[in-house]
Order: structure tokens, then C-alpha cells, then sequence
């Protein structure tokens, strides 16, 4: 059952040797965009490196940091290393705050995407003979196409049916019978309520799924898997970097393999941006060693993460990376503890039992000089009963599971559907009454 | 007789309870009896009206969480004693009252009560053969 890897050479190299494809690449795509990409070049000027200075992957810790406000500060095409005509393929996101950022990929740099997801493919059991049902979106996002181009080359049937219109799905799934599924973890937790709903489950020929795009738990999973019975697996990608793919499971389910002879991972303390111990919790920030078109040095995540270095269980030898969990951006200090928007939301989904997690709204707040912390919880049909007992209970239960999860206490507060505060549609997470800065 | 009653959730808020009811009266929805169950951070506000299914979605509508619950109506005679008869029946049959609360009906001389038991179906049948069941329903919707 065990499909043969992509390229076994590769993908079990030692690590010494991989280091030293690592070192030759990376002095590549340094030399390069140092003639090629001014802020590069002004940056390295400053911290006065040249590409000489630079040997091998031990002196990665020397280079200069990117940073997401680059790719806005050089819209649009400011960060390229080649000129427009080399150019196949523009992506684009939106972002949830403020300007788009353009990225763009020569040919090669589309080969290798597409080549990352075969491998990827290949490691999770999927071979030409598997129907790929994709429904990320298409478009300027790179889930669609990312996913559709390596499924492609692995010679598989796609079927690019993009987002939306639930029932299409349900019935395209059912009439085309798809065995792999490609959408976001929320996405497939609704199809497999419906699908639950309308008592389609057993015409459904899925064996397995291949969720991204946004953060999910492990709660999640396991819900994923017995609603729709089959085995989820994660993908993780950014579009600075490449796309989805740039880390992805494999049957181990213990971390997603960081195709390494094309990125180099890192894990740094944000606050003092030194490299951290293997094995540590820090920021992870990503080198792109191969990639023509839109290069990236030291690019800076904001993902919370962590690198295992073991070799993994298929035998692949590159690090994996476990799922990130949360985003410096989002984390909010409450009386010394970090706390991530993202622990409430597993907690909620919990209590849910497999119903639509409710919506949620940390409030920080400061008496005395010292932190409170409250979640709104809105009340949903699912959740509430007659009786006051058994909301009594669920909320002590949250009460308790917030406890255990985040350190601290919180106050929970029952509210109404739809009364926490939206903002272009997307509930506002996190109110800070704290006013420090 | 079992009835339709109204379960809302009331959230800790100034003026929730005000909004709610007002939401019925714009509805020209008219609530024959009413009680509320409430904790620190909520309440559960029970009401009999005359249109549940209409109420139910009005409410909804609001953006206010409400489902619709059955209990048992049960008429006593509007003397010492009567409701703690009519108890006594629920109790002999070993069943458990989850709540209970006070109606208005419009039959002088009578008392109704609203009652949430452990076993609807059961409390209704021995409540009617008690004599506590003959509940007009016109007079607890009072249509
Ligand atoms: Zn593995």
C-alpha cells in the first residue's frame, strides 16, 4: 500500500548531505538576489555582508530578516528576482489586514511547486488512479491551483471544482466519486454534517482528506474523520513562501516534512531574533534556496511553531514541523500567561460535540492592576435547553476546560447570536480594554 | 392537556427582558402566563402565548435564542389544597417536576398551572384521570 517516494534520494538524504545541497543553494539565491533585489541588497549593505561573507547554511543566522510588510512596501513587483518576462504565473492574497501582496513564478518555480506536492501526494498514499476532488478556491489564492498542478503531475484525476454552492459538492462527490478531498477543515467539517444530514454518508467513496488554509486542531481532526470516515491529513503553506505544500504529513500523522532542498527552516525567540535550540517553541521563519521568481531570505512567519529534527517513522529525513499554534500577531499577554485566540476556539469546539463551534470574544480588561480576562460565548439553539441546569453546566464546563487550557481563569458570559462585534463580517476576536500601550 | 410553551434565553443585560416582550407586543402576540428561571449570568424565561409558532420566529428573527418546549396544563379548583393535590397525583406516580409555575385562564373559580415533568405523557394521563386535565384550551392560549 506503501507508495514509492517521489525521489527516494531526496527525500531520505542524511542530513549531512543535505546540509551541503542546503549550503550550495542557499550561497546561489544569496549571490543572486543580492544583484537582483535592491531591499536585499540595501539590507545586507547595511548589516555589511556581502554574499561572500556567506558559506554556507552555518551562516544563515547572519542574513537579514524579511517581513510581510515588505511584500506591501514593494507592491507590486519590487521583490522580484527576474524580469516580467521570465515570469509565469502571478498569485495574489488579500490578506486579512490592509494591501494585497503579488508573488510570481518562473516555470521552474512551478515545477518545483508541483513536484512538493507529489512527493507529498506520494507520502499519503495517493496514486494516479485517485479522484482529487479540490475544493479550495481557484484563482489569484494559490490553494486551488497549488494543489490542482501537483495532483496533475502525480496523474491523477482532478476535478477543480473550487469553493462554494454545498450541494453541488455533496452531489459531485456522490456521481464522480471522489476519493480525496481538498478544502479548508471548517469546509469539510459542514460537507460532513450534510452529507451526515441527508444520509449520503455511505455513497461517499473518500478515503482521505488534505486540509489547510486556515488553523485547525487536533479536536477537529478527529471530528473530521469520524464524520466523514476517513484520514485527514494537514498541509501547511504560505503564498510568500510558495503555496500550500510547503510543509505537508505523511502517513506518520506526526508532523508535516519540510521539503528541505528547498526551504531551510528556522525557529527564533521573536523578541530577541536569535536562533533558537532544535527542538524549541519560537517564531518560524522560512529561506527559499530554490525559488527564481520570488525569493525570500529569513522570511518572518509570525507562526508560533516548533521543528522536530528525528527522522520520521516513512523514513523521510527532512525536519517536520508540527501544526503552528497560533500567531505572534494574535497572542495576548494576560497576567504574564500567553494566550491564543486559538486555545478558546478548541475548547468551544469541544463543548460543541460536532456541532458549528460557537462564536467567541476575549475581553481583557484591568482592575486594580490586575488582568481580567472574559469570553463572550454566544448562545446558539444547539447549545441551549429548557432547563438552567444544563446551561449551568455547559458553562462550567468551558469554565473548567478554559481553565486547564489557557493556565488562568476566565469569566464566561452567555450572550445573543450575533451580538459580538463583526467587522467585515468576521467576528472581532479579541477586545484589549487594557490600553498599555 | 399538554400545551406549547415558549423557552427563551435572556441574556445578562439591561433591558433584555423589556426588548423580548416588546418584540411579542410589535408581533401582536398576547402572553397568557409567564415565569422566569434565572442564575447570576442568565436567565430562561418560559411564556405561554396565544401564537407559539409565530412568537418562535419573530423572536428568532431578533436574534434571540428560543425553543419550543411542552409541559402539561393542569386546572384545580381555586380552593386551599388544590394545587397540592394535583401535586400529589404527579408525586404517587413517581414522577418529577422540573418546574412549575402559575397561569391566568379565564374560567372564574379555577386555578391553572403550568408544569414541566419528568414524563410528559404519563403526567398528562394520570393528571386527566385525576379530573386535573380538562384544561379548555381556549382558556389557557386565551384565543
Ligand atoms: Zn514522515
Amino acid at each position: 500500500m506503501t507508495e514509492p517516494m517521489r525521489h527516494v534520494d531526496i527525500e531520505t538524504m542524511p542530513r549531512e548531505k543535505l546540509e551541503a545541497l542546503q549550503s550550495e543553494r542557499l550561497k546561489w539565491q544569496v549571490k543572486r538576489m543580492y544583484e537582483n533585489v535592491e531591499c536585499f541588497r540595501n539590507r545586507m549593505d547595511e548589516a555589511g555582508l556581502s554574499p561572500k561573507d556567506i558559506h554556507g547554511v552555518e551562516d544563515l543566522h547572519k542574513l537579514p530578516f524579511s517581513y510581510k510588510s515588505d511584500l506591501r512596501d514593494y507592491y507590486p513587483y519590487g521583490l522580484f528576482a527576474v524580469p516580467l518576462t521570465d515570469i509565469n504565473r502571478i498569485h495574489a492574497s488579500s490578506g486579512t489586514t490592509g494591501k494585497r501582496i503579488v508573488v510570481g513564478y518562473t516555470k521552474k518555480d512551478l515545477d518545483n511547486w508541483a513536484d512538493c506536492l507529489v512527493r507529498m501526494l506520494k507520502a499519503i498514499g495517493i496514486d494516479k488512479s485517485d479522484v482529487i476532488h479540490i475544493a479550495y478556491g481557484y484563482g489569484l489564492f494559490t490553494g486551488g491551483l497549488g494543489v490542482h498542478c501537483g495532483a496533475e503531475k502525480l496523474g491523477a484525476t482532478v476535478i477543480p471544482i473550487s469553493t462554494g454552492n454545498t450541494s453541488l459538492q455533496i452531489q459531485t462527490l456522490v456521481d464522480l466519486k471522489a476519493t480525496v478531498l481538498c478544502c479548508t477543515p471548517s469546509y469539510a467539517l459542514y460537507l460532513g454534517e450534510e452529507i451526515e444530514r441527508q444520509g449520503l454518508k455511505d455513497q461517499i467513496c473518500l478515503k482521505m482528506g488534505i486540509f489547510g488554509a486556515e488553523p485547525w486542531t487536533e479536536e477537529m481532526r478527529k471530528q473530521i474523520e469520524a464524520k466523514l470516515g476517513i484520514k485527514a491529513y494537514d498541509i501547511y503553506g504560505l503564498s510568500e513562501i510558495m503555496g500550500p505544500g510547503v510543509g505537508c504529513e505523511c502517513e506518520a500523522q506526526a508532523g508535516m516534512h519540510v521539503w528541505e532542498d528547498h526551504f531551510i527552516p528556522e525557529i527564533i525567540d521573536p523578541e530577541t531574533c536569535e536562533v533558537l535550540p532544535k527542538g524549541s517553541v519560537g517564531e518560524l521563519v522560512f529561506t527559499t534556496i530554490t525559488k527564481e521568481g520570488f525569493p525570500l531570505i529569513r522570511y518572518r512567519t509570525r507562526d508560533i511553531c516548533q521543528l522536530n529534527y528525528e527522522k520520521c517513522e516513512c523514513g523521510r529525513t527532512h525536519v517536520r514541523m508540527r501544526k503552528p499554534q497560533g500567531r505572534y500577531d494574535d497572542m495576548i499577554i494576560i497576567r504574564g500567561v500567553n494566550v491564543f485566540p486559538s486555545q478558546v476556539e478548541e475548547v468551544l469546539l469541544k463543548v460543541s460535540e460536532g456541532n458549528i463551534t460557537p462564536n467567541y470574544q476575549i475581553v481583557v480588561g484591568r482592575e486594580n492592576n490586575i488582568d481580567t480576562l472574559e469570553v463572550n460565548v454566544e448562545m446558539s439553539e444547539e447549545l441551549f435547553a429548557d432547563d438552567v441546569k444544563s446551561i449551568e453546566r455547559i458553562e462550567r464546563t468551558i469554565t473548567e476546560n478554559l481553565r486547564s487550557m489557557l493556565g488562568i481563569g476566565a469569566k464566561v458570559n452567555l450572550v445573543n447570536p450575533k451580538s459580538i462585534t463583526r467587522s467585515e463580517g468576521k467576528a472581532v476576536r479579541v477586545i484589549d480594554n487594557r490600553h498599555l500601550v | 392537556m399538554i400545551i406549547k410553551q415558549l423557552s427563551v434565553f435572556v441574556e445578562n443585560k439591561k433591558g433584555r427582558l423589556l426588548s423580548i416582550v416588546e418584540i411579542l407586543a410589535e408581533n401582536d402576540i398576547d402572553i397568557s402566563s409567564l415565569s422566569i428561571a434565572d442564575t447570576a449570568d442568565f436567565g430562561v424565561l418560559r411564556l405561554i402565548v396565544d401564537k407559539p409558532n409565530e412568537a418562535k420566529a419573530a423572536l428568532k428573527e431578533a436574534g434571540i435564542v428560543v425553543k419550543i418546549t411542552d409541559v402539561v396544563a393542569v386546572v384545580m379548583e381555586d380552593a386551599p389544597g388544590g394545587v397540592a393535590a394535583a401535586l400529589r397525583v404527579v408525586y404517587d406516580n413517581d414522577i418529577d417536576v422540573e418546574y412549575m409555575y402559575a397561569a391566568i385562564g379565564k374560567t372564574t373559580g379555577k386555578a391553572l398551572m403550568v408544569l414541566r415533568p419528568s414524563d410528559l405523557e404519563k403526567a398528562e394521563e394520570v393528571l386527566t384521570k385525576a379530573g386535573f386535565g380538562a384544561v379548555n384550551p381556549g382558556d389557557i392560549y386565551r384565543i
